[in-house]
């Protein structure tokens, strides 16, 4: 447990360093804000409506499916990391058809969920 | 000991805090924020607690998926400004009250001074041979089933969401 | 216990110092390896007084340029979320480091160091969990910058990147089923055969389709090209870091330099042996040499992808990942493991 201490350094040095890289460009920089350099950048003209406008229903469906794909993944790394253990235990080893056939289960489960999102037409346009 | 010690107090701090000020906050992406610093918080204690493959878990399912989702959707209504939502209906207030007292003063029950064991777990019972032989042996049938509710939940989310024509 | 604490703290602080540096150099590497595949002579005139040293200070001068800078914050702009989010897009890029291993172990001062500053067993997850952390500093860009680019720029950036997140865990799961732990460090040693040669590409050559995988989710995920249409000049408008300037923007650009080199170190430590090569186990202070030789290999193959091949547009970037590199993982894995069932 004693060596995690060293992901508690290193953010702290990291952060430390954002800080420092900030307050360094709030010093060192000018600063003569003028009308134009403070607006949002069109491409040179004025701004045409606001920047908090609904955007597409799309990147919400992508991120749901990568919740739930995630997931799965999640659930392959303790099989995958135990799977070359339990071939070669013995204590397990009568199992190893088993834990396989398992494993295919729930992967032709998603797999399922897989083939339904890509036939509903969710992986396509501006995707 | 009292290294351990101040650092639990340390994250038990953040991850209150934290949660408080998703309440506290009248702009929904910074009560994401804070929600995202109380898992932070919530995974290094899983850390101390010697759950370190927990502690990994909930940092790329729950903070880096789920919570990217929640972002995502804050980000799609688009919510203008930060309305203050005013309470429509007074009468409840009659109601709320109590009942959270009640789950107040349930709380302090629960947690009323018992005998706890102060040692931390096995070395190990959170390392990933012993989470996976687990699962694949003792506890086969809620792995088969969560596959099953992924599934309803990739089919549910699509449903809902395309409802609206396209 | 106050040793301990001075041995990470030495080794964290001299792993930052050559990484800064590196980054430094590594966007110099790219102007000359872009110039000199379109036939031309990168910047090489920036050098010390008289001296011209092939345009070695080229990053300093860009970084004192830098610096001084004017720094513009929009107005309406969500003030403390702009200036959090590119430290929310470096913090994640600097601490994948500290798990990677360099080489075996080497004695000095008569104590003898590992070389890697720690060492978890669950080392690779922590990679995966700092890469989904990474999205939040170009969503958030992109949305407290208040201008329309910035925010789609941010929502299509950050979709791609998780897209490509599926794909490149996946093919980590097919390096888990032969490495059979999660910790780099025993990952790298098993790799130690046969003169120091037994690397995983070549131990198991089911692994290569992987490996290709894995190295183009890894391109995508750094938004490199050619996966970079959210950020592109003549798509977007730069895209998330439209808006920003001096250094928040160095500060966006170390963090994909950052993160490039973070996919080469984890494809070197997952596929080609780390630190691993001929007499290391003779002279360990050539596993660092190694490892470098072999980083920098990866990082000059995506500058070369980089330069030779044209850009995607979104909806086939969206397409390619979810119809082709997820399946052709989920695929992978399934074979792999049938081989290793039936021939252990």
């Amino acid at each position: 447990m004693v060596n995690y201490i060293p992901v508690l350094l290193i953010l702290i040095i990291a952060i430390g360093m954002a800080l420092v890289i900030i307050i360094l460009s709030r010093i060192a920089a000018r600063n003569r804000p003028t009308r134009e350099k403070l607006m949002p950048y069109e491409c040179g003209v004025e701004p045409v409506g606001t920047a908090r406008e609904r955007q597409s229903v799309k990147f919400y469906l992508v991120a749901m499916a990568f919740l739930l794909f995630d997931i799965e993944a999640v659930f392959l790394v303790p099989w995958a990391v135990v799977f070359r253990g339990i071939l070669e235990s013995e204590t397990y080893r009568n199992l190893r058809y088993v834990i396989y056939a398992e494993m295919m289960v729930f992967m032709v489960v998603l797999f399922v969920g897989l083939v339904y999102v890509w036939r509903k037409g969710i992986l396509e346009w501006n995707k | 000991m009292q290294a351990e010690k101040a650092l639990f107090i340390v994250f038990a701090v953040i991850a209150v805090a934290s949660a408080l000020n998703i309440l506290l906050q009248r702009n929904p992406l910074y009560s994401a924020l804070s929600l995202i610093g109380t898992l932070l918080a919530l995974s290094a204690l899983y850390v101390m607690l010697r759950g370190q493959f927990i502690a990994a878990l909930q940092i790329v399912v729950y903070a880096g998926a789920i919570m990217v989702l929640f972002v995502f959707v804050i980000m799609l209504l688009n919510q203008p400004k930060d309305q203050p939502q005013i309470e429509k209906q007074k009468g409840l207030r009659y109601l709320a009250i109590p009942l959270a007292g009640l789950m107040i003063a349930e709380m302090f029950y629960v947690l009323r001074p018992i005998h706890l064991s102060t040692l931390p777990a096995d070395q190990s019972v959170g390392t990933t041979w012993s989470i996976g032989t687990a699962l694949f042996t003792d506890y086969l049938l809620p792995f088969e089933v969560t596959s099953v509710l992924i599934l309803m939940a990739v089919v549910g989310a699509m449903v809902l969401a395309r409802r609206e024509g396209d | 216990m106050t040793n301990l604490l001075l041995e990470w703290l030495i080794k964290t602080i001299i792993i930052l110092l050559i990484l800064l540096t590196a980054v430094a150099y590594v966007t110099l590497m790219e102007r000359k390896v872009m110039a000199w595949i379109q036939l031309r002579v990168g910047p090489n005139r920036v050098g010390l007084g008289k001296f011209r040293l092939w345009g070695l200070m080229q990053p300093l001068a860009d970084a004192l340029k830098m610096i001084f800078k004017e720094d513009i914050v929009p107005i309406q702009a969500n003030y403390w979320l702009y200036i959090a989010a590119p430290a929310l897009s470096l913090i994640p890029a600097l601490m994948t480091f500290i798990v990677i291993p360099y080489g075996s172990t080497i004695t000095l001062f008569n104590r003898t160091i590992e070389l890697h500053v720690t060492r978890m067993n669950v080392g690779l997850l922590y990679v995966l969990a700092l890469t989904s952390v990474g999205v939040y500093g170009i969503v958030l860009a992109g949305w407290s910058s208040n201008n329309k680019y910035s925010l789609m720029g941010g929502l299509r950036s950050s979709a791609q990147m998780i897209s490509y997140e599926l794909a490149l865990g996946l093919s980590i799961v097919c390096v888990l089923l032969y490495a059979g732990t999660l910790d780099l460090v025993d990952i790298v040693n098993a790799q130690n055969g046969f003169h120091g040669l037994a690397w995983n590409v070549f131990r198991y050559p089911l692994l290569i389709p992987v490996f290709i995988i894995f190295y183009i989710a890894s391109l995508a995920e750094t938004n490199r090209t050619p996966f970079d249409l959210p950020e592109a000049d003549s798509e977007l408008v730069a895209g998330y870091h439209t808006e920003y300037s001096s250094m928040k923007f160095v500060m966006f650009q170390m963090a994909e330099y950052l993160n490039l080199i973070t996919a080469s170190s984890i494809s070197t430590t997952l596929f080609f042996g780390g630190w691993n090569g001929p007499f290391v186990g003779r002279a360990p202070y050539l596993g660092p040499v190694y490892f470098m030789i072999k980083v920098l290999g990866l990082i000059f193959l995506a500058m070369w992808i980089r330069y030779t091949v044209p850009r995607f547009r979104y909806d086939q970037l969206m397409r390619f990942g979810w119809k082709f590199l997820l399946p052709a993982a989920i695929v992978n894995i399934i074979i792999s493991s049938t081989v290793l069932l039936f021939r252990p």
